[in-house]
């Protein structure tokens, strides 16, 4: 079963963050990303750009389109995984496991419905 | 509690330090009790965060511990000082942490955090006090952080500082929620003071720029916030998509040796690609406002820069007419002297001087004014005339790494005019101030 790994996080915390903070973190995650890899279960991974950057899409008719996120949250969307686990508990544990790398924040673990790998993304 | 998890709290409570100060102002009326209230709340929370984890609202929880503090010490020193009625005191800060949430109004935050930005850029204060003060009780740097990236004493720094809290204490602080009008006008001098920031360590020199880094890096963060606050206005998208761009090229704008490499010249694969990417996306949203302005006219001519893989691929026609719009917006001469550099790339360097020399009353102090004269002049084969541009220059530079960067400009002429296969490069000995 393919789970997606949405990562959230307080988005102002995570832009405080030194550079050199910020490169510890990614190393960490790094190792839990490759430990995956060797064993053929790790997807697209993406860290995302911040809200500030985002616009959504209302579909009205017309369709709305604002600035910002979907949502107005404590924590904001930050990034995601997506991952190949057996059943809940397994990517609990990589949820736990990407935890490590940094304090705070939330990952919300949900299993995945439809995936299309291909597309003609390098 | 390991270094680690310390370093970690502190950027915890930097990050959320403009909600929580700007809600202790609102509260208490007064800056100074708002900083010693929150401090006291930091002091707190690097006790008890190592042993029971950071709360999940760091902000809310040092705003409710920040309040109680100062109220309990209030209540033991006796005064009746009159406090808003609609405080709940409670003084057991480990089951607060629960209930704050649904205890603090959410919805003043964005105002709360404009207007600390706000009180800082009094116009009673010279710029650079705004600045410092913003650094200040916004950002949270310490005295000794601003005054290594401005380059003064701690002592010099420390009374800067003080003086231009005494002026903002002395003006009073706008506590009245502001209408639309106000709130705009607002977040346009709160802006001017974060693009000061920016300036202040953007136009650092090659031995200055790690120092003055951290100063870009403040303004990076404030102008996100403020973004984030105010998610519509393409002004604002405008800002942080300009300074972005800009320090995306940090990386390469200074040689080893600290002198100046000009855009042309600077290897692109050392400019930062996220940081791009991030400025382009804001620029685009912004562009759908249709409500033009100075910081998306100016971000716009940074992406068109930034977008170009090599100097060629330099879109200067759309450069040109950009800062045409931005001369109708805001005209300077400085904005027509960095025109003449698009003009000359598209029309040739005849018309690029006849465009600027107009501007030689205006600008007769101004070191780049002969700059790029001179290197007009050169184009135009009128060496003569153009060392005289550059030596004016030098004589009017105000950093080491500009005047080293005309000397170049300078040896390439006199190598020109030597004999071929003479040692062309002798230095002109021309008088250099001394760098700020």
């Amino acid at each position: 079963m393919l789970y997606a790994i949405l990562c959230y996080h307080d988005e102002d915390f995570v832009g405080s963050w030194s550079k050199d903070q910020d490169e510890a973190v990614m190393k960490k995650l790094a190792v839990v990303q490759e430990g995956l890899a060797k064993q053929g279960r790790l997807g697209p991974v993406a860290r995302l750009l911040p809200t500030t950057a985002a616009a959504t899409l209302r579909k009205e008719d017309p369709p709305l389109v604002l600035d910002g996120p979907y949502a107005e949250t404590k924590e904001q969307l930050l990034g995601f995984y997506i991952v190949d686990c057996k059943n809940l508990d397994e990517a609990l544990d990589v949820a736990r496991d990407l935890g490590s790398a940094n304090p705070g924040g939330a990952y919300e673990v949900r299993p995945v419905g439809v995936f299309r790998p291909g597309g003609n993304l390098k | 509690m390991s270094e680690a998890d310390t370093a970690w709290i502190e950027t915890a409570l930097t990050s959320a330090r403009p909600q929580a100060v700007g809600a202790l102002l609102r509260y208490f009326r007064d800056l100074d009790t708002a900083e010693e209230a929150f401090q006291n709340a930091c002091l707190r929370a690097l006790k008890t965060w190592p042993q029971n984890g950071p709360p999940r609202d760091p902000a809310a929880w040092l705003i409710m511990v920040g309040r109680n503090v100062a109220i309990d010490e209030v209540r033991r020193t006796r005064k009746q000082q009159p406090l808003p009625e609609d405080d709940q005191a409670i003084s057991d800060l480990d089951d607060a942490e629960g209930a704050i949430a649904e205890r603090l109004d959410g919805s003043h935050y964005r105002d709360d955090i404009l207007r600390l930005m706000f009180i800082c850029c009094h116009p009673g204060l010279p710029a650079t006090q705004q600045i410092a003060l913003a650094l200040r009780i916004v950002c949270g740097l310490t005295v000794k952080q601003i005054a290594r990236a401005f380059l003064v004493s701690d002592a010099a720094m420390e009374q800067r500082i003080t003086r231009a809290k005494a002026k903002v204490a002395e003006a009073g602080t706008p506590f009245e929620t502001p209408g639309a009008i106000e709130r705009s006008e607002r977040l346009a001098v709160v802006a001017a003071m974060i693009y000061l920031i920016f300036n202040e360590g953007y136009s650092a020199s090659g031995d200055t720029a790690a120092i003055r880094k951290p100063l870009c890096e403040e303004a990076i963060r404030l102008a996100r916030l403020l973004l984030r606050l105010f998610q519509s206005e393409p002004e604002i998208m405008g800002l942080t998509a300009l300074i972005l761009l800009q320090h995306a090229r940090s990386a390469s704008r200074f040689a080893a040796d600290g002198s100046l490499i000009l855009l042309d010249d600077q290897d692109r694969s050392l400019w930062n690609g996220t940081m791009i990417a991030e400025g382009l996306a804001l620029i685009d949203k912004a562009i759908r406002h249709r409500r033009s302005g100075p910081y998306q006219i100016q971000a716009a001519i940074a992406a068109l820069h930034a977008r170009a893989s090599t100097p060629e691929e330099t879109d200067w026609a759309q450069i040109d007419l950009l800062y045409g719009a931005l001369e109708v917006v805001q005209p300077s001469p400085v904005v027509t002297l960095n025109r003449a550099v698009a003009v000359s790339k598209v029309r040739g360097p005849q018309a690029a001087l006849d465009l600027i020399e107009p501007l030689a009353p205006k600008l007769a102090n101004y070191f780049h004014f002969y700059g790029v004269r001179g290197a007009f002049l050169m184009q135009l084969g009128r060496n003569d005339e153009a060392r005289v541009a550059f030596d004016r220059a030098i004589a009017l530079a105000n950093t080491s790494a500009e005047a080293a960067h005309i000397r170049v400009h300078l040896d390439r002429l006199i190598r020109d005019s030597q004999p071929k296969g003479a040692n062309g490069g002798a230095r002109q000995d021309a008088k250099v101030k001394a760098p700020r």
